[in-house]
């Protein structure tokens, strides 16, 4: 079918309104002019200069280590959490529990950012990093379950009993047979665990205390006194390595279902 | 020479041996019928339930060592339940399960001796065949050498050497089977479980298969448990057929003695083809318990069978006769006050091997009648509409008290 001249202009409205603003963000990262909406011709200096900038390389080191620790803590947790609702027998009340951990995926951030500093509080708990990294772990491990509970309702446990029934005990059948099944979805979780803790701002704002900023708290508070060119740049990479992630991600899935093709191929031809 | 058949090839050339070489002929082996053999597993009053669902009920059954035993009914019938409690997946609400003598309630099912095939196959997919294979072995922590062998001698067993290599999606629906039956008989085991074998695989191949079964099991000499829904299989591999119905067995017997003596009229229903009509006795030849032929009235109809009496004048059983052992033709007996009936024939299955005849009595009631496609003869004498009787002698005829 061809497509009408009213398909295309659709197609390129939906995707301008998508994406202007971010090739607007990146195409200034590379501006010589200081002010932001004026360009001022090609120049990488500002990639120098936000590497000079020891409070940005500060805060983009502070994410990095809060997303990768709380995003692990998050896949462990949410997938005992999602082995747990998948596996238990039905008991009265299931339900609920399988209910309530898609609360906090519907609960505005503003109250899970803020009932969590009332626990430290409470508690007596300083503010800093490790706050930040539980509060991060308690909202992402939710993702995570999810994520690795939809993968489980398909997984065969006929798998898991025929490595008992060989004489597995269940611990190891466990990193033997279940584990390796499920670790695209686990992969997955984590990495969908990472992001969400890369680009929070609401929460780690509550739950942040002196030397523990994060890079989205710092551009935030940068913004407010005025957008400079670094913070273009910094963004820039950002969207870089979002990409990249995205890229990779599916070309492996592509290539995994390439492959597949070849082997059922290879099974029917030489089929006994 | 020159003959177009591949069989030349097989029986050889001028008295050359055959391609194909068998093990030694089976003997008879019936040890359910000595009272001092001792049972390899016994079930005793096993009752399993799943909330309020009675799954098996009160069963008490023994399988003795060696034997290649089958569990057959229809779905939700409980075999399959029997069978995982045996490999220890389920826990019976009351009663025990004997392996050897020894009570194995509570031994999980990594520490049982027995070893399972699943319907699913249930193969790891991120394994090679071999390390599938392998599996079993390496958590009995047996050495790396033999390991290699043991996976070697099973992949030769089943036919499967060169693709050792293989990830299971990377085979046929008949290699995939394969591999799980060498899977599960790595590890030698005591009684090695069989669920659902064969139901993946198309009907030529589960033919030859289920021969490869029972060759394999005579060769390693070991006891096989498989459940089944399919009667033809089970009754071409069994030793014993238990025939299953809603959590109680219904009978367990040979599979000639299920096909020409069935207990009741499940069995005889759910066992190949018959004709059963209701009817009461008339007469009876012999006391209660012995031999003698059983005379019925069904509906003005009078037919008669040799068996052992188990009913009084009266009664209201049920008649059967399998179609095999019913003769039709267009002439009339000799003898038409027993076992003879008159009608129409009213349609003709043709199976290749088999004819049936299905034909309308005069009083509206359907019998079948099954006759081997002897001959060539692509026009049968017999064809729709004609009229024809139906006979069979004492011997045929079955008399179903319950």
């Amino acid at each position: 079918m061809k497509s009408s001249r009213f398909d295309i202009t659709v197609l390129t409205l939906g995707f301008a309104f998508l994406y202007i603003p971010i090739v607007i963000l990146v195409v200034y990262s590379f501006n010589a002019s200081r002010l932001v909406t004026v360009w001022g011709g090609f120049s990488l200096h500002w990639y120098a200069s936000m590497w000079s900038n020891e409070g940005l390389m500060d805060a983009a080191w502070v994410t990095a280590r809060v997303g990768v620790l709380s995003a692990t803590l998050g896949t462990v947790l949410g997938t005992l959490a999602a082995l747990a609702l998948v596996r238990f027998q039905k008991f009265p009340g299931r339900m609920l529990f399988s209910g309530m951990i898609y609360a906090p995926l519907v609960m505005p951030e503003v109250i899970t950012g803020l009932s969590m500093l009332l626990l430290f509080v409470a508690l007596g708990v300083d503010r800093g990093f490790w706050t930040v990294i539980i509060a991060h772990t308690t909202f992402t491990m939710c993702y995570v379950a999810i994520v690795v509970q939809s993968r489980l309702l398909t997984f065969d446990r006929s798998l898991e009993e025929a490595a008992l029934d060989l004489g597995c005990p269940p611990v190891k059948t466990f990193f033997k047979i279940t584990l390796p099944l499920i670790l695209p979805a686990v992969v997955a979780g984590w990495m969908l665990a990472f992001t969400l803790s890369l680009d929070d701002l609401v929460i780690a704002s509550f739950n942040t205390g002196p030397g523990a900023t994060t890079l989205p708290i710092k551009i935030y508070s940068q913004v407010r006194l005025g957008v400079t060119p670094e913070i273009n740049a910094i963004c820039t990479i950002l969207i870089g390595l979002v990409t990249i992630g995205v890229i990779v991600a599916s070309l492996s899935t592509k290539r995994a279902e390439i492959r597949r093709i070849r082997d059922e191929h290879l099974a029917q031809r030489q089929g006994i | 020479m020159g003959l177009p058949f591949s069989f030349q090839d097989d029986f050889g050339r001028n008295g050359a041996p055959m391609a194909k070489t068998l093990g030694p002929v089976k003997r008879k082996f019936s040890p359910w019928t000595d009272p001092s053999a001792v049972p390899f597993i016994r079930f005793e009053n096993i009752t399993k339930r799943f909330g309020n669902f009675t799954a098996v009920d009160n069963l008490t059954l023994d399988i003795y060592e060696r034997e290649f035993f089958s569990l057959l009914g229809p779905s939700g019938c409980g075999k399959t339940t029997l069978m995982r409690m045996l490999a220890g997946f389920d826990e019976p609400t009351e009663g025990r399960i004997l392996l050897q003598g020894k009570d194995i309630s509570g031994v999980p099912p990594y520490r049982r001796p027995t070893n399972m095939m699943f319907q699913s196959y249930a193969l790891f997919p991120h394994m090679t065949v071999e390390k599938n294979i392998a599996f079993g072995l390496e958590q009995d922590k047996l050495p790396k050498g033999e390991i290699t062998a043991r996976v070697e001698e099973m992949l030769k067993l089943v036919k499967l050497e060169q693709f050792a290599k293989r990830k299971p999606n990377q085979l046929s629906g008949g290699q995939r089977q394969r591999v799980a039956l060498a899977r599960s008989l790595a590890k030698r085991p005591k009684v090695l479980l069989l669920d659902e074998p064969l139901g993946a695989l198309d009907k030529k191949l589960r033919e030859e298969t289920q021969f490869e079964l029972m060759d394999i099991q005579h060769t390693l000499g070991l006891t096989f448990l498989i459940v089944t829904h399919d009667q033809e299989e089970a009754m071409t591999v069994s030793d014993r057929i238990a025939v299953m119905e809603r959590g109680v067995i219904v009978q367990v017997a040979t599979p000639a003695e299920i096909y020409e003596a069935p207990n009741s009229r499940y069995v005889a229903d759910f066992i190949g083809d018959i004709n059963i009509v209701d009817g009461t006795v008339k007469k009876t030849d012999s006391a209660l318990g012995a031999p003698g032929a059983v005379t019925i009235d069904c509906g003005g109809l009078t037919f008669a069978a040799e068996q052992e009496c188990q009913a009084v004048v009266g009664d209201n059983v049920a008649y059967a006769v399998r179609p095999e052992k019913v003769r039709i033709s267009p002439e009339q007996p000799a003898d038409t006050s027993v076992n003879a009936v008159n009608g129409e024939v009213w349609d003709i299955g043709y199976l290749g091997d088999f004819s049936v005849f299905i034909v309308k009595l005069d009083d509206g009631r359907v019998m079948r009648a099954a006759q081997a496609n002897v001959s060539r003869l692509v026009d049968r004498p017999i064809t729709f509409g004609d009229r024809v009787w139906l006979s069979w002698p004492l011997d045929a005829g079955l008399v179903l008290t319950r």
